[in-house]
């Protein structure tokens, strides 16, 4: 830093005459708007507009000024610091875009790359199809009843109006618990759930009753020995047939969409009278392809079994058949998946391969 | 039941447009399932005709031997034609399609020349004529049977629709054209005329002998004797057409007369050889280790529940199921005795099922046949036998145990209430008039349900027949719901909740069968104390080598990861929920009747008498947890992955987790744990035995886990946690400890002695080799300090750390390095 020097002419001070500011500030805009990267524009900012710069040095020289001509000299060089700073403002600026424009290109990846390495988790159709119907009956009120898969004969056939005589309870049809006599059975239908809620709880009873069951028949494309089913049982003052058809077209409709009802056939089961056969209207078709792979044809699905609980089944579990009646109805899991998914094989369901359970994910 | 439209219009005045699919139509939406509906003959075009064969001459200039035949088809002059087959001579009456005809399958006939000669027509097979599948030979008709020249398509019944029926066990009157008939009658509003009322039994007196010893066994027996049969007698052409188009094969003619009167009125007969009945014929239970020799030529040893028709001498008969070959009708029979019987349903079906011997009489004796039919039944096979046979009926023995059916008391009404649709007591009525009730009007109606109707015998089965009648289609849809359900229960909950995680844990769910054999429980090493040796046995299981209910998920998994590993699979995660089954917890199943609802006691003795069937989860990994990729090499599933996932269950339900060391079967002593819920033993993961693995011939280090979802429990309910906004300290140290201690010690002994402001402790480096000894390992933790209620000063936190570092020296011997 230079002396103070009051004999020294303002005017021959070379560094604060305007010429020179005015150089001073074109160059050091000129040197900013040649940066094109951050780095550059540190360099001319350190050049320029740093300790070390013209401007810098120019503004030491005031203080050497006479008094009467500092004033003018500091706004002199004021005007200029404005100006440089404003260009300095407006290249870092610049080159901020233009470097982060340039990084995110330098980071650029291929997002096409295949990223699983693991192959995904599923549960089985079977399970989210059963708790999907569940669902759908607790909305409507009722409860999940589950039951032993392993059941004695007593809950399995007896309760149920299936009589000692009946065919359903040889061992062509029925696994047997060993040893002979054992009165266990694997049991045949989720039935004996039924009858365990109404031995064990009081009416109104509306439950649905999903779950594994068991019939000697060999695994084929259409049979397997263990099998789902879903049953439901209402018991409750004036319940009728009406109601019963009532609760199968909700149900179909909702499995199956909008305008698909069922139709009741007359037919036989021990366990419930009148009794009737539950067709679906075909989902595919709607009855208007005979041509269709789903219904064959035919319009109609056979879905499962139903009726008004018979009064025998009643009076063995407890129930007053003077004050109550009520429906059940019944059907298999792995036939509703096979019409709803086109499944053709029923071994697909059974075998375990990874490739049909993954398709179905989480939900059916 | 099979029965040809043509047959039925003989009962009802069916309109003649009216098809087979019209009456199939009507008696499916009557209750009766219809199995196939087929027309005979749409295609064929005549003229078919019956001609006798005149001569033979056999042309041996050809590979196989070649016919030219010439044939009397009524037309004046011989026919003449090539034939291949060779069952038939001059004088045979055979069935000839004429050039211009069309046989099914659209095989035009016309005049062609083969083999040297112009072949005029063609001599028919069964096959040919689409009659059935035999192409041995051609069709000679029965001598007398029909005359030269005469239409083949009606004599044969060639264009004729056959509906199938399958017969429920409710509706054994089905499986009669009698009965059927009843039914399209009622379907089409038309007279129905019981063909029953046109026979009556004549001459019942007592010069034969037949009685019923077993009144459980069977309450009617009617017996005749016809003499002077003709042996030599053949069925006429249109009785064996019509057994042919019900789906029975033509034998003889008293065995055709027997089933044809069975087809039309639903009552099974048997015809005996009079002259190898021995005295009395009476129905009684078989003495233990009698011998029988029935029509399909099994000799069967009888036991006391059996039901026979014997004589003096010994069983002639399984009752109402087969006839015994000793006293079949044969060529030299010259008497007959015919035997219409009405046999207890129970007793027939238990008896067919033990020699698993299901015969047309069965089924329908097992369904309930009407006990007034036996007389009838009689007097019309009577008419038959003696009409083609020669015979002479002798006398006929009527012994008659029924026992009549007290009414049905019932409220007309009730149909209404029951269905939700209204019916007029005047459609009730009509209704069970035309199944045959009769009906007595009071307050309450007094119903006799009908002989044939042996299943009515509550109100609720007349509900049936009113709905079904009226139509199944006129109930209305009215929808009922419940306002008070609860929803899952917790344990219901509880599964969802494992079976997400482990499907988001990319396990994929498989539902296997719960049988296996108990070599799997050898080859995994189970100790036989082991709770799982505890095995169930089916008495009849699908296969021998799987006889056994599941002690473990393992096995069934263990089968299914093969298979997908076989199929190409190369990473496989599975699981599975499910029942196991231990024969443990449970007694003797008491007998209880069903005429009431159980006594507590009897409901408690029921309960109990169950095996205990826990829930369990399991599963199983192989192959590559993750594959190789442009991320980096593939990683191995492991032991890690198989406790990472039983811990994610466990945590799943809220439970705290805790993992210890444990020698295990089938896991690998050295890589197995158990695992802790809440302090409690849940269950096991790990890598499984390598010798396990190689009996099984699995891959190696294939882990897997099982957790008894019955012990773990449900979801606990969760407490907001309340958490510190204070800023945290953070420690990072180092101890060495003997490579045997188990980390998870270490960390508890921290978490003991680093007190409650130790908010966690992370592992982030395990380390072995220079500088830390042989044998010993350095195991590296961040531990984070956080108070509740200020920012913890240096010094607090220095004797925090130096707390925590000093319980793991004196409790697993731990050394602090550096």
């Amino acid at each position: 830093m230079s002396a103070p020097n009051k004999s020294y002419d303002p005017v021959e001070v070379a560094t604060l005459k305007v010429e020179y500011l005015q150089r001073v500030v074109a160059d050091a805009i000129a040197a900013f708007i040649a940066a094109r990267t951050g780095e550059d524009l540190k360099d001319a900012r350190i050049a320029h507009a740093g300790d070390r710069s013209p401007l810098s040095l120019a503004n030491r020289e005031i203080g050497a000024l006479p008094p009467a001509a500092k004033a003018e000299a500091g706004k002199r060089v004021a005007a200029a610091r404005q100006e440089i700073n404003q260009a300095l403002a407006d290249a870092q600026e610049r080159v901020d875009v233009a470097d982060e424009a340039r990084v995110v290109q330098e980071e650029r990846v291929d997002v096409t790359l295949p990223m699983r390495r693991r192959p995904v988790g599923a549960r089985h159709p079977l399970t989210t199809l059963r708790e999907r119907i569940a669902d759908l009956f607790i909305g409507m009120g009722y409860e999940v009843a589950e039951g032993p898969e392993l059941e004695s004969e007593w809950f399995n056939f007896d309760a149920l109006n299936i009589g000692v005589d009946h065919p359903a309870r040889s061992t062509a049809d029925t696994f047997y618990i060993s040893p002979e006599g054992s009165g266990l059975v694997m049991r045949t239908h989720t039935s004996p759930v039924q009858a365990r809620t109404m031995l064990t709880q009081q009416p109104p009873i509306y439950v649905i009753c999903p779950g594994r069951t068991y019939r000697t028949d060999e695994l084929d494309a259409t049979h397997t020995p263990v099998f789902g089913q879903v049953e439901g049982l209402v018991i409750d003052r004036g319940v009728s047939m009406a109601h019963l058809k009532g609760t199968l077209d909700h149900f179909a409709t909702s499995m199956f969409g909008e305008g698909i009802v069922t139709r009741l056939r007359p037919s036989f089961f021990p366990f419930t009278e009148p009794s009737a056969e539950v067709d679906l209207k075909c989902f595919r078709c709607k009855g208007a392809d005979s041509t269709c792979r789903t219904c064959g044809g035919q319009g109609w699905i056979e879905w499962g079994g139903c009726g008004m609980v018979n009064p025998k089944v009643l009076v063995a579990c407890g129930i007053d058949t003077s004050e109550f009646s009520g429906f059940a109805f019944g059907m298999g899991l792995e036939r509703t998946l096979m019409f709803r998914h086109g499944v053709t094989d029923m071994r697909d369901i059974v075998e375990g391969d990874v490739r049909f359970t993954s398709a179905f994910g989480m939900e059916v | 039941m099979k029965f040809p439209l043509s047959w039925l219009r003989e009962f009802v005045a069916l309109p003649s447009n009216v098809t087979a699919d019209q009456v199939a139509d009507s008696l499916l939406r009557q209750g009766l399932e219809v199995e196939s509906v087929s027309h005979l003959g749409e295609d064929l075009v005549g003229p078919v005709v019956v001609a006798r064969v005149l001569t033979v001459e056999v042309l041996t200039e050809f590979k196989k031997p070649i016919r030219w035949v010439s044939v009397d088809a009524g037309e004046g002059e011989p026919r003449w034609m090539i034939c291949g087959a060779e069952n038939f001579a001059p004088g045979d009456l055979v069935v000839v399609v004429k050039p211009g005809a069309i046989l099914p399958g659209g095989f035009a006939i016309t005049a062609r020349d083969t083999y040297g000669h112009t072949s005029n027509g063609m001599i028919c097979s069964s096959k040919e004529l689409g009659l059935g599948e035999d192409h041995s030979g051609i069709v000679v008709l029965p001598e007398g049977s029909a005359n030269l020249g005469d239409d083949a398509i009606a004599l044969l019944g060639l264009q004729d629709s056959v509906v199938d029926l399958a017969v429920t066990p409710d509706r054994g009157y089905a499986l009669s054209m009698r009965g059927i008939a009843r039914e399209v009658a009622t379907a089409f509003s038309l007279e129905f005329k019981d063909p029953v009322s046109k026979y009556a039994l004549s001459k019942i007196g007592a010069s034969i002998k037949a009685d019923i010893s077993d009144t459980t066994g069977a309450d009617r027996l009617v017996l005749s004797s016809v003499n002077g049969w003709n042996a030599a007698a053949h069925s006429p052409l249109w009785m064996q057409t019509r057994l042919t188009l019900c789906g029975m094969r033509p034998i003889s003619l008293a065995v055709d007369v027997t089933n044809y009167v069975m087809l039309e009125l639903g009552q099974p007969l048997h015809a005996f050889d009079a002259k190898k009945v021995h005295g009395t014929l009476r129905v009684r239970r078989a003495a233990s280790g009698e011998k029988l020799e029935t029509l399909d030529h099994v000799k069967r040893t009888l036991i006391t529940e059996d039901l026979v028709i014997a004589d003096d001498q010994g069983p002639l008969a399984l009752a109402g199921t087969m006839g015994g070959l000793e006293s079949e009708i044969s060529d030299s029979t010259s008497s007959i005795l015919l035997e219409a019987a009405h046999f207890i349903p129970a007793a027939v079906g238990r008896m067919s099922r033990r020699h698993k011997l299901s015969s047309e009489a069965s089924r329908r004796l097992e369904r309930g046949v009407d006990h007034n039919l036996p007389p009838a039944a009689s007097a019309r096979a009577i008419a038959l036998l003696c009409e083609f046979g020669g015979g002479v009926h002798d006398s006929s023995i009527d012994v008659d145990n029924r026992t009549i059916q007290s009414p049905i008391i019932f409220d007309p009404q009730y149909a209404s209430r029951l269905v939700g649709y209204s019916y007029s007591d005047e459609s009730v009525e009509s209704h069970l008039r035309s199944v045959g009730c009769e009906i007595s009007k009071g307050e309450k109606w007094e119903i006799t349900p009908p002989s044939w109707r042996p299943d009515l015998t509550i109100s609720e089965d007349l509900v049936e027949e009113v709905a079904r009648l009226e139509g199944y289609e006129k109930i209305p849809s009215v929808m009922l719901t419940q306002s008070s359900s609860r929803g899952l229960t917790a344990v219901q909950r509880a599964r969802r909740n494992v079976g997400r995680t482990l499907a988001g844990h990319d396990f994929v769910e498989v539902l296997n069968y719960p049988f296996h054999g108990s070599e799997v429980l050898d080859s995994f090493g189970v100790g036989k104390d082991d709770s799982r040796r505890n095995l169930i046995a089916l008495i009849n299981p699908i296969s021998e080598e799987e006889p056994f209910l599941r002690s473990t998920l393992l096995p069934g998994l263990f089968a299914t990861l093969k298979r997908n590993l076989g199929r190409g699979a190369k990473q496989v995660a599975l699981f599975e929920m499910g029942s196991l089954f231990f024969a443990e917890g449970f007694s003797q199943a008491p007998t209880i009747g069903v005429d009431k609802a159980p006594t507590s006691e009897e409901l408690t003795a029921l309960m109990g008498s169950i095996p205990r069937q826990p829930q369990s989860v399991a599963g199983v990994l192989a192959g590559a947890r993750e594959s190789e990729g442009w991320q980096g090499k593939s990683t191995p599933s492991s032991w890690s992955d198989a406790v990472a996932a039983a811990r994610a269950v466990i945590e799943s339900l809220g439970a705290n987790v805790e993992v210890r060391s444990a020698e295990m079967a089938p896991w690998h002593p050295g890589r197995g744990a158990t695992i802790y819920a809440d302090g409690d033993l849940v269950g096991y993961a790990g890598e499984i035995h390598p010798r396990v693995l190689k009996n099984l011939e699995l891959p190696a280090r294939t882990s897997a886990f099982e957790i008894d979802l019955d012990r773990l429990g449900v979801a606990r309910p969760v407490h907001a946690p309340i958490f510190s906004i204070q800023p945290p300290a953070i420690q990072d140290i180092a101890l060495i400890v003997a490579e045997t201690v188990a980390t998870g010690e270490v960390v508890q002994a921290l978490i003991a002695g680093g007190g409650p402001e130790l908010e966690r402790v992370d592992l982030f480096d395990r380390y072995t080799g220079e500088p830390i000894p042989d044998g010993s390992i350095s195991l590296a933790f961040t531990l984070t300090f956080r108070a509740h209620d200020r920012t913890l000063t240096g010094d607090e936190v220095a004797m925090m750390r130096s707390a925590a570092v000093s319980e793991a020296i004196s409790r697993c011997g731990a050394t602090l390095r550096g």
